[in-house]
């Protein structure tokens, strides 16, 4: 495993008067894909969006590239290279996608060469380019949700269920973008509920239940045990296929 | 970039554009035809909509930008208003040798110097009321309403203290009296002067918010604020500027709805912000366009039933936004968010 780039030690989050994040222990290697799974409610979106600042942890530390950036703001985590795509993929509707993406260009214009990677990536945006993002469909959407997180190099990415509600032809095209990222050594970290999209990605994962990490392993010794797979998730690999 | 300025295909789909609300002001208006008979007073009737309706939007321009943007019900912009007119006032009245002079040249330098007065003060002062009254209850829209209207009476009583709680006159300057004659239609100066304003304020604000990186952050930031800050810009900052902003131009159609008067009190503010609030609610709260149709309608309607009907002209409006609102509940032009 390679050293850790985001270590979480402890992080406590409450949202209100509940208690989301019950001391959260998650460490993200450098260069690695790193997928956190769990049932509905385990409290995968809020260690997110706790990373982000979005929610203040109110106990634990966040480490990330060696600086402690628990607690910090939204817009200061960010500028570290760290991209989110949030799990309602957050384009701006409004917006047309040539203007989403020039937005999440914070640094400058785009630049061209890695206009055309992305395009490569996900050929519909070139395509629909001047067009309101809000008439995109989900899965363009997402498509453009992920393309502003990666407009600018970044070193870090969290991205939050990017496969629900997405049609399967878009899946597919999905985990090819995925693995080109990986290629370029992008750290990820990876919210799924899909584990068969998750298997095929992940290098290393975490699963969470009822705020706390409860597994921690390489993905390929989670793929291989179904048993494991079914006490920690409820359902195998083999049922999703 | 080469790459992203022509993804040419010929089967692309197209950007729909919602026309409809934009025709309601027109047939608004030749309805209205008919009913007053004569085409002279339908013209002048028309013109002063226009010219009130241009009044208003500049006011109601900045808060509805202001409410977009960080959701705070600021009703201490009647504030703005008032001490913006005040302030043009203060330095029209000294000035009476360019306001009463023949020379249009002067007339106009006493009134940009007395424009430029007002904007920098309520620039300022919106500033002030942000980081003092606004900022300690973002995401608080009950206290946001209570501590905005405190706000609001505090800025009326201090005006008493500084010029006096009576009424005062407005001086209009003399080049900005009187109308020209077109034909058998007398256009009064003053209004088409307003309708100027109204007009290149719109525009400037279009291409600031179209054209600009600051203008796209704002469209965004009205749309999902939190989103903009995950792209790592610092939304509060952009927030004070438009605040500032919004203030200052409260400050510009104050000063103008003063002069449209020829007089005014400290509650001049207040008395106008039943009508900027139905604006931003039938244009669509955030929205700059939805809220330069919506005040061009209300005011079109104020004014024809004002003639036509005086005693429903005050509720006339209020049956327009529940009319608008039957009809597209988010406004005329909604934001995508809301």
């Amino acid at each position: 495993m390679s050293e850790p780039l985001l270590s979480l030690e402890g992080v406590h989050t409450h949202i209100g008067q509940y208690h989301i994040l019950q001391g959260v222990d998650l460490v993200v290697p450098r260069g690695e894909l790193t997928v956190l799974l769990g049932r509905n409610g385990a409290g995968k979106t809020t260690t997110l969006r706790t990373i982000m600042g979005l929610w203040p942890p109110s106990r634990g530390t966040i480490t990330f590239d060696g600086q402690s950036i628990g607690g910090r703001a939204t817009p200061d985590i960010a500028r570290l290279r760290i991209g989110y795509v949030p799990e309602s993929m957050g384009v701006f509707a409004d917006l047309t996608v040539a203007e989403n993406m020039r937005l999440a260009a914070r640094l400058g214009p785009p630049d061209a060469a890695r206009l055309d990677w992305i395009f490569g990536l996900f050929p519909a945006l070139k395509r629909f380019w001047q067009l309101p993002a809000g008439l995109l469909s989900g899965g363009q959407k997402q498509m453009l949700s992920i393309a502003r997180a990666i407009v600018e190099p970044k070193a870090l990415i969290l991205i939050d269920e990017p496969t629900k509600g997405i049609a399967p032809a878009i899946i597919e095209g999905m985990i090819a973008a995925f693995k080109e990222l990986k290629r370029a050594e992008t750290t990820i970290l990876l919210v799924e509920q899909n584990f068969r999209f998750a298997a095929s990605l992940g290098d290393t994962v975490a699963v969470m239940d009822d705020g706390r990490i409860v597994h921690r392993g390489t993905m390929e010794a989670l793929a291989a045990d179904s048993v494991l797979q079914t006490r920690l998730l409820g359902l195998s690999l083999a049922a999703h296929q | 970039m080469a790459t992203t300025s022509s993804p040419a295909t010929t089967d692309l789909p197209r950007t729909p554009r919602d026309l409809l609300p934009v025709f309601i002001a027109p047939i608004i208006a030749l309805v209205a035809l008919p009913l007053v008979g004569s085409p002279t007073t339908w013209v002048t009737l028309t013109i002063a909509a226009l010219a009130m309706g241009s009044m208003i939007f500049v006011i109601a321009s900045g808060l509805t930008l202001i409410f977009g943007l960080m959701d705070v019900l600021n009703f201490g912009h009647g504030a703005f208003i008032a001490i913006g007119a005040y302030m043009a006032m203060t330095v029209l009245v000294p000035l009476s040798g360019w306001v009463q002079s023949d020379a249009l040249s002067l007339n106009l330098a006493a009134l940009l110097l007395a424009v430029i007065a007002a904007m920098i003060g309520t620039g300022a002062l919106g500033w002030a009321f942000e980081r003092v009254i606004v900022r300690p209850v973002y995401g608080q829209h009950l206290k946001q309403i209570l501590i905005t209207m405190g706000g609001l009476i505090v800025a009326e009583q201090l005006i008493h203290v500084v010029w006096g709680g009576d009424q005062k006159p407005m001086p209009l300057p003399n080049g900005l009296r009187g109308a020209i004659t077109v034909g058998d239609f007398a256009l009064e100066k003053f209004r088409l002067l307003a309708v100027a304003v109204g007009l290149t304020v719109f525009i400037v604000m279009q291409l600031v918010l179209n054209r600009t990186k600051v203008g796209l952050l704002i469209r965004a930031g009205v749309e999902n604020r939190e989103m903009v800050e995950a792209l790592g810009y610092r939304i509060r900052q952009l927030f004070v500027g438009v605040f500032i902003a919004g203030s200052a131009l409260a400050g510009l159609g104050g000063t103008l709805w003063a002069l449209y008067r020829e007089t005014l009190t400290a509650a001049i503010g207040g008395d106008i912000m039943v009508l900027v609030f139905i604006v931003i609610i039938i244009g669509g709260l955030g929205s700059v366009g939805g809220c330069f149709l919506g005040a061009i309608l209300v005011a079109l309607m104020a004014n024809y039933t004002g003639y036509l009907a005086p005693k429903i002209a005050v509720a006339s409006n209020i049956l327009l936004m529940v009319a608008i609102l039957m009809w597209r509940p988010q406004g005329l032009y909604p934001v995508a968010r809301r």
